[in-house]
């Protein structure tokens, strides 16, 4: 469980989060939405501790990433698993050296066992035959999908998802909500999604935080996210498409 | 302030580099490939230009002299020797290598800063500081001075084809110059330029490159500044050495 006690993050003069609080919890799917400039990745590059907010705390299950020494910081990181809006896959190592960077940089398993865990991660995220290939020669859902063998291969505790769907067709967009789901319920992570994808809040959200101008405006799971009808900001964000806007008053019209 | 800052901040990185390696064979093998990359990408080019240089000191001192004809010719081969020693070889390889593998490391460190690869090994948990800055330093250390001590023997080999070719001198005089009065000391001077040179090459492009913001303008905007910075750095050090140990 990840708990977020009113963080404050600047850069310079502007204040990019104004105090934020929530929690997130073990096995469910929690996703960030809010529109461009909302300040969604700051909030995630704080919660991994990229960005070291000059207010607030952040709790790995009670554990205090403030307070923790360097030992403990990177014995953390070892626990968690991201991938990244632009997949951050390493340009000069095939797909299989990228899922196994992490157990060789951090583990001492054989070179079989190596093998035999990357292998069990690419067919997890239904990627075949592509071990010897470079990020350069695979298409954008491939790669996300590395993204996720290798944020995953050394069974991370907590997952974190820049914009997971960021550049892929609607169809492997779905593909790769559905893994993302899927890992968290199996491996029973929490795992924390940004987006701006409603497609994705109403697949897999099984709890929503919306962000407005640096603040959390709204939160509830994705069933509420479509009641919702005063928060104005929310509203907005969700009914952008006057198509979405047609559709919801036909279903109530219909109710 | 700015200068000042950017100190500072180059010597936090510096100093941010020296903590346990998560895993020592990694980083040894990073070392290794960055040996390879910078020794064996640099070999060709460090070839043509000191063999050229060996014959343009040869060529033109002989020129000068023979005009004024007061010194013997098989001087040509302790000036041609000593000068490369001393010198060309070391400052302008240094030059060369500032342009070809400072430029590089700067545009891959930016790239990776930009493509968030840097974030995804700080996720992990590594020090991107001491896996992706160390082995840079440690391997430019490890194969520069190699470069370099390649660089005298063909400079000296280019001035005695251009001096014999171009009937300045036999290479006779040639040979017995470079036999005679040779200092020790003079390829010391030469190996802690090498060391001092190379440590300002990566050092000043690993942080020009590993600090990059924005997207790929920046990045050029990094290999620039690291080209411009550490020839300026090198072309002081160069005096400072020089001044101090000679």
């Amino acid at each position: 469980m990840i708990e977020v006690r009113n963080i404050k993050k600047r850069f310079g003069e502007q204040e990019v989060l104004k105090g934020i609080s929530t929690e997130f919890e073990n096995g469910k799917c929690n996703l960030i939405i809010g529109s461009s400039g909302a300040g969604k990745t700051v909030f995630l590059k704080s919660l991994v501790g990229l960005f070291d907010p000059e207010e607030g705390e952040i709790l790995y299950d009670g554990r205090s990433i403030q307070q923790m020494g360097v030992k403990e910081k990177k014995s953390l990181r070892n626990e968690m698993g991201m991938l990244f809006q632009g997949n951050a896959l390493f340009d000069s190592m095939t797909v299989e050296e990228n899922v196994r960077f992490p157990l060789d940089m951090f583990t001492d398993m054989s070179a079989e066992e190596k093998k035999e865990r990357v292998n069990s991660c690419l067919s997890r995220v239904n990627l075949h035959n592509a071990n010897a290939k470079y990020p350069g020669q695979i298409s954008g859902g491939m790669m996300k999908r590395v993204g996720i063998a290798r944020a995953i291969v050394m069974n991370p505790k907590y997952l974190f998802c820049d914009e997971p769907n960021s550049g892929l067709d609607p169809k492997t967009a779905l593909v790769i909500d559905e893994l993302i789901q899927e890992i968290t319920i199996e491996y029973n992570i929490t795992t924390v999604i940004n987006t701006h994808d409603m497609n994705s809040v109403m697949g897999i959200g099984d709890k929503v935080v919306f962000l407005h101008q640096g603040l959390k405006h709204w939160e509830g799971t994705k069933e509420d996210v479509l009641e919702e009808t005063e928060n104005q900001e929310l509203y907005n964000f969700i009914f952008a498409s006057d198509f979405l806007k047609k559709l919801r008053e036909a279903a109530l019209k219909k109710a | 302030m700015g200068f000042l800052h950017d100190i500072g901040k180059y010597f936090l990185m510096l100093g941010s580099m020296f903590t346990k390696p998560e895993k020592l064979s990694m980083y040894l093998k990073e070392t290794f490939r960055q040996v390879y990359q910078i020794g064996i990408g640099s070999v060709l080019i460090i070839a043509i230009v000191s063999t050229f240089v060996g014959a343009v000191t040869a060529v033109q001192f002989s020129y000068q002299l023979l005009d004024i004809g007061l010194i013997p010719m098989w001087w040509m081969g302790i000036i041609v020797r000593d000068s490369l020693i001393l010198e060309m070889a070391p400052t302008i390889c240094a030059l060369l290598l500032a342009g070809k593998v400072g430029s590089n490391i700067a545009s891959e460190l930016g790239s990776m800063r930009v493509t968030e690869q840097i974030d995804a090994l700080e996720i992990m948990g590594v020090n991107t500081t001491a896996y992706l800055v160390g082995p840079k330093i440690v391997g430019a250390l490890i194969i520069v001075p190699f470069l370099i001590i390649m660089a005298v023997f063909l400079g000296i080999i280019g001035g005695l084809l251009a001096g014999t070719f171009g009937n300045f001198f036999s290479s006779a005089e040639y040979i017995r110059g470079l036999q005679d009065g040779h200092e020790n000391y003079y390829v010391v001077v030469m190996m802690i330029k090498c060391y001092v040179f190379a440590f300002i090459i990566t050092s000043i492009a690993c942080f020009q490159g590993f600090y990059v913001k924005g997207g790929a303008l920046e990045i050029g905007n990094a290999s620039t500044r690291a080209v411009v910075n550490s020839s300026i750095v090198i072309i002081i050090a160069n005096f400072l050495i020089a001044f101090l140990l000679l």
